[in-house]
């Protein structure tokens, strides 16, 4: 019976060895891709890091240390407008007391007049971390050669005074701290306007809408494919809708408010609610359908209206799943850029923003802005501001983590 | 190597189990068992469910290779090779020592190819149409599906499955036909079918069936083994014997029991 | 029977009382729970918005579009079919935007399309749990990037080191290849992790028949496992390429600004969305054609996306009916 095979064992042993080099050379492609992914994200962050911190060439009219034997930055807000006046020229003085009166000014406002005006302090090159730390010679020669006024300091582009400064025209005086009340207005917003439409939403589809309808199903669908609408699309809308045809309201013009137009935060926020909406719906569906039939029926058998048992029983116990799915939702819309680029975020503002009504600028669009200017250092800020914007990010994650696993624990 | 693909001999066993034990991680599933499986014979493994009769088929051609945390003691010897040695290929096992599953798993694809597909990953360079039309006889499906080979497989009944997968691992030529509860998710006509089926291969190939049927291991086979669990849950063979003699003249107390209805 | 009805004692506000059978009638017959409506009808209308989402997308894009369109000198054939876009010179033909995307989009599958999906048929098939346990985590973190940062990669990263290998004076500095690749490498995750579920949701039952055949793992992953997960890989692939085309932050910092019809993948080329951006992102005065332009791009786009994201649900669900 063996022998009208038509292969011999010898033969078979041979086409065996064979199959079992090209499984092996094949296993190593697959895990040699899985490994690029990897490498792309170790890549990735190291680009960023790598022009975060690095030498810089410093040129100052004036030496910081013949002002102050102390740091600058150490100094307080007495001080600080003792030098000022000891230095400014009276023309520049005055100019800048037009703008506002010293004794007006915060700490940090009179260390950058400072810094700008007195000591005009200037970063006239920049050096990644890699060459800072291995071609350290090959700097000083450049230095020498073509900045041979300048010193050469360690910056560290992300430092504290970085998430204080506000926005500004020079890189190494500007800040994210505009940008990151902005970022946390918008989320805010975000939340309020999309968390309890997209929890309704979700109780509505998992428990009262009725598959046999044609209504609800056309609600389902809908929202898969909203699921994938590009982003810049919804900021097109809006445009549209909110910063254009309800202008009178997202402006505040409508309650009193004077402002110019409707490129405010709540516009911003209301877009960006509608984006994250479906993501938001299909977590919470998923959260309720886990959820098991069992505790509905217990509930039920004890006379329970509809809404006392989602009430009482179902989302209690869907919480978690979809608190962690809205967690993931905001960490989507955090990044998110274009749409904000539609609605108007400014890229230049110095003012905090004060509420709903407030122009406004966020992390992702001052990124923006600063990769795509052409001087180097405002690469360097960039970087640095990614960074704020990485470690909010995985700081929101982890936090969605800790709450499934606790969560997990609990059920099983 | 070489005495694993040396045609077989006059050792009327086809495969041997040795003291052999078989855990999953720090579970023990199966302890101690030793059983010869006579060639060209059907063998019936019973048991309650859970005692490890999967567990043991599945050792028999390497299946629980899958499972990370499984390992296995003692030996299980194939042409007098244990087939648990570190120089064997467990790939050439399972094209040897076939499997039939209990919940029939025909691929996606035509009738055809689920037949063709088997031996020609195993280097198969005949004539393909013939090794199909033939085992489909052997399998007692022709006549049912000569007119549609090209039909999916997945259109057939669980009966049809179940007997194209047969015919599918026959295709590939094993020595042994290993069976997990083949006809558990058939109707009892289907089941009938494939006791007739096993009773006609039986003259080729050596066949071991799991089933949790008694009245199947009586009708359909030639030797019984029986299974149980112990206190622990690990598996035992309690009693192994020509299949008239283990039903109608049990020699150990369980046995007696387990047949006659009394627990399990 | 019916003693047992009078004898029901229920609660009430005063503590147990005796029910007649009137009372007890009277309780059980239906009556209109407002509050219950109400909640009812709330929940209703927030589920409802999402079709006002949709279409309040199709109204506005449609009727500034056909705004657009009656623009003395812009017709949609010319817009569809013409080569150049230059709004100053009243010229607008999409096909070099049109373009420009393409060829981002088809670098960007280029990358990820084999990648993540050996990178899936590895996770699923072969990686041990240890392995999974580290990789799965990095491919989600990739997934959670904002583009922006994409963008940024691609300029100080990507670029660079293009044009390190083809020479500075072949590359420009904003070119349609590295954008297209760093977009390959954000979509990466995007389908490995679709086909990796695909691939997972294809029966062990399937594996386990080819492996009794003496198939090996190779064999059994690409002949058979593959195969079966095909319209679920199919569906990953689409959604990517749908991903690719709506993606803005990534293209608009890398592949360039003002629109070029070329087919050198080294050169700048600005794609749909990256007009889109780059117009609105300036001081814009509604109802200009220039303003009007991104509404009829912004269609074009949704239509396109739109499309292909259906085709994908539909591909999943037939998918799903087959192994569920
Ligand atoms: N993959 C596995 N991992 C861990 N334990 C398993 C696995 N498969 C089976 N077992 C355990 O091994 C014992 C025997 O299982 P099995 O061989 O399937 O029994 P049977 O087929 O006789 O019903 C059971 O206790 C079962 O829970
Ligand atoms: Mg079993």
């Amino acid at each position: 019976m063996k022998n009208n095979f038509n292969f011999s064992p010898a033969s078979g042993l041979e086409v065996l060895k064979r199959r079992h080099r090209i499984g092996a050379i094949w296993k190593s492609i697959f895990f040699l891709a899985t490994a690029v992914g990897i490498l792309a994200l170790i890549v990735l962050v190291s680009t960023i890091v790598n022009q975060s911190f690095g030498y810089v060439a410093v040129e100052s009219k004036v030496d910081p240390a013949t002002l102050s034997e102390k740091p600058l930055e150490s100094l307080e807000a007495e001080e600080l407008r003792e030098i000022l006046q000891a230095n400014l020229s009276k023309l520049l003085l005055r100019r800048a007391e037009k703008q506002k009166l010293l004794e007006d000014r915060g700490k940090e406002d009179l260390y950058n007049l400072l810094m700008d005006q007195v000591v005009d302090y200037k970063i006239v090159k920049s050096w990644s971390l890699s060459a800072s730390l291995f071609q350290k010679d090959r700097i000083l020669a450049e230095k020498a050669q073509r900045y041979p006024n300048a010193k050469l300091e360690f910056k560290a582009w992300l430092n504290p005074g970085f998430l204080e400064r506000t926005m500004s025209s020079r890189p190494e005086l500007a800040g994210v701290r505009t940008a990151l009340k902005g970022s946390l207005l918008l989320i805010f917003t975000t939340i309020i306007s999309a968390l309890p439409v997209g929890i309704g939403a979700a109780i509505y589809l998992e428990e009262y809408a009725h598959k046999d309808h044609w209504y609800n199903r056309a609600i389902q669908t809908n929202i898969e494919n909203l699921a994938g609408v590009p982003s810049i699309v919804y900021g097109i809308l809006g445009l549209a809708i909110f910063v254009r045809t309800l202008g009178a309201f997202t402006s505040g013009a409508a309650f009193g408010i004077p402002a110019e137009t409707g490129r405010t935060i709540l516009s911003a926020g209301l877009t960006m609610g509608l984006l994250i909406l479906p993501i938001i719906i299909i977590n919470a569906q998923e959260a309720i359908r886990a959820v098991p039939i069992s505790l509905r029926q217990a509930a039920f058998g004890l006379g329970a209206t509809r809404w006392q048992v989602i009430w009482s029983h179902v989302l209690p116990q869907a919480m978690p799943g979809i608190l962690t799915g809205t967690i993931l939702a905001i960490s989507r819309a955090i990044g998110e850029t274009a749409p904000l680029i539609l609605v108007g975020a400014s890229t230049f503002i110095t003012s905090d923003p004060t509420g709903l009504f407030s122009s406004f600028t966020a992390l992702p669009i001052q990124i923006f802005n600063w990769t795509t200017r052409p001087q180097d250092t405002f690469r360097n800020i960039a970087g640095a501001a990614i960074i704020v914007l990485m470690v909010a990010l995985l700081s929101l994650n982890a936090f969605a983590i800790i709450i499934r696993n606790r969560y997990k624990k609990k059920t099983i | 190597m070489t005495a694993l693909t040396s045609t077989s001999d006059n050792n009327s066993f086809a495969i041997e189990a040795r003291n052999v034990h078989l855990h999953y991680g720090s579970f023990r599933a199966v302890k101690d068992v030793n059983l010869q499986i006579k060639a060209r014979k059907i063998t019936a493994i019973i048991g309650p469910s859970g005692c490890g009769k999967s567990t043991v088929l599945r050792a028999f051609n390497r299946m629980n290779d899958f499972v990370p945390s499984f390992k296995m003691e003692g030996e299980i010897l194939f042409h007098g090779k244990n087939i648990y040695d570190p120089d064997v290929d467990p790939v050439q096992i399972r094209q040897m020592i076939g499997m039939v599953f209990q919940k029939p798993n025909p691929f996606p694809k035509s009738i055809y190819e689920n037949i063709a597909w088997g031996a020609r990953v195993n280097g198969f360079k005949g004539n393909m149409d013939d090794l199909v039309e033939e085992s489909l006889q052997k399998a007692a499906l022709w006549e049912e599906v000569k007119d549609n080979l090209k039909k999916n497989a997945l259109t057939l009944s669980g009966g049809q499955q179940q007997r194209l997968c047969i015919a599918r691992t026959i295709a590939v030529r094993p020595e042994i036909i290993l069976m997990d509860e083949p006809c558990s998710a058939l109707d009892p006509i289907a089941t009938l079918k494939i006791e007739e089926l096993m009773r006609d291969l039986s003259s080729s190939y050596t066949i071991i069936i799991v089933t949790h049927n008694m009245q199947q291991a009586a009708r359909a086979s030639d030797y019984t083994a029986f299974f149980t669990m112990e206190e622990d849950r690990a598996g035992v063979m309690v009693e192994y014997d020509i299949t008239s003699h283990l039903f109608v003249n049990p020699k150990k107390k369980q046995t007696e029991d387990y047949i006659s209805g009394r627990y399990g | 029977m019916e003693s047992q009805i009078t004898k029901t004692k229920q609660f009430t506000k005063g503590g147990l009382k005796p029910v007649t059978d009137d009372i007890l009638l009277l309780r059980i017959k239906k009556h209109p729970r407002m509050k219950e409506f109400f909640i009812q009808a709330l929940l209703f209308f927030c589920g409802a918005l999402s079709i006002f989402t949709t279409l309040g997308i199709v109204y506005e894009l449609g009727k500034e579009s056909l705004l657009f369109f009656r623009t003395p000198g812009v017709e949609i054939v010319e817009f569809l079919t013409g080569k150049v876009w230059q709004p100053a010179i009243g010229s607008f033909g999409v096909l070099p935007l049109v373009n420009a995307t393409l060829m981002t989009t088809f670098f960007a599958m280029l990358v990820s399309l084999p990648l993540g999906l050996s990178a899936a048929i590895y996770l699923s098939e072969y990686a041990s749990q240890k392995i999974r346990s580290i990789v799965k985590p990095a491919l989600e973190i990739l997934a959670g990037i904002p583009t922006v940062v994409y963008g940024y990669f691609a300029l100080t990263f990507m670029t660079p080191l293009l044009r390190g290998i083809l020479g500075e004076d072949q590359v420009q500095i904003y070119n349609t290849l590295s954008a297209g690749l760093t977009m390959g490498l954000m979509i990466l995750p995007l389908i490995s992790s679709m086909s990796e579920d695909a691939l997972s949701a294809v029966p062990k039952s399937l594996r386990e028949a080819a492996y009794g055949l003496g198939a090996t793992k190779l064999e059994t992953s690409i002949k058979v496992v593959l195969p079966a997960a095909l319209s679920g890989i199919i569906a990953a692939f689409i959604i990517g390429i749908s991903r690719a085309i709506g993606e803005t932050m990534i293209v608009a910092i890398a592949a360039g600004s003002g629109p070029a019809l070329t087919l050198n993948p080294l050169k700048a080329a600005e794609t749909m969305t990256g007009y889109i951006a780059r117009i609105s992102g300036g001081d814009l005065a509604y109802d200009t054609p220039d303003y009007n332009s991104i509404f009829a791009i912004g269609l074009l786009l949704f239509m396109i996306t739109l499309f292909l994201n259906i085709i994908s649900r539909l591909l999943v669900h037939r998918f799903r009916e087959v192994y569920e």
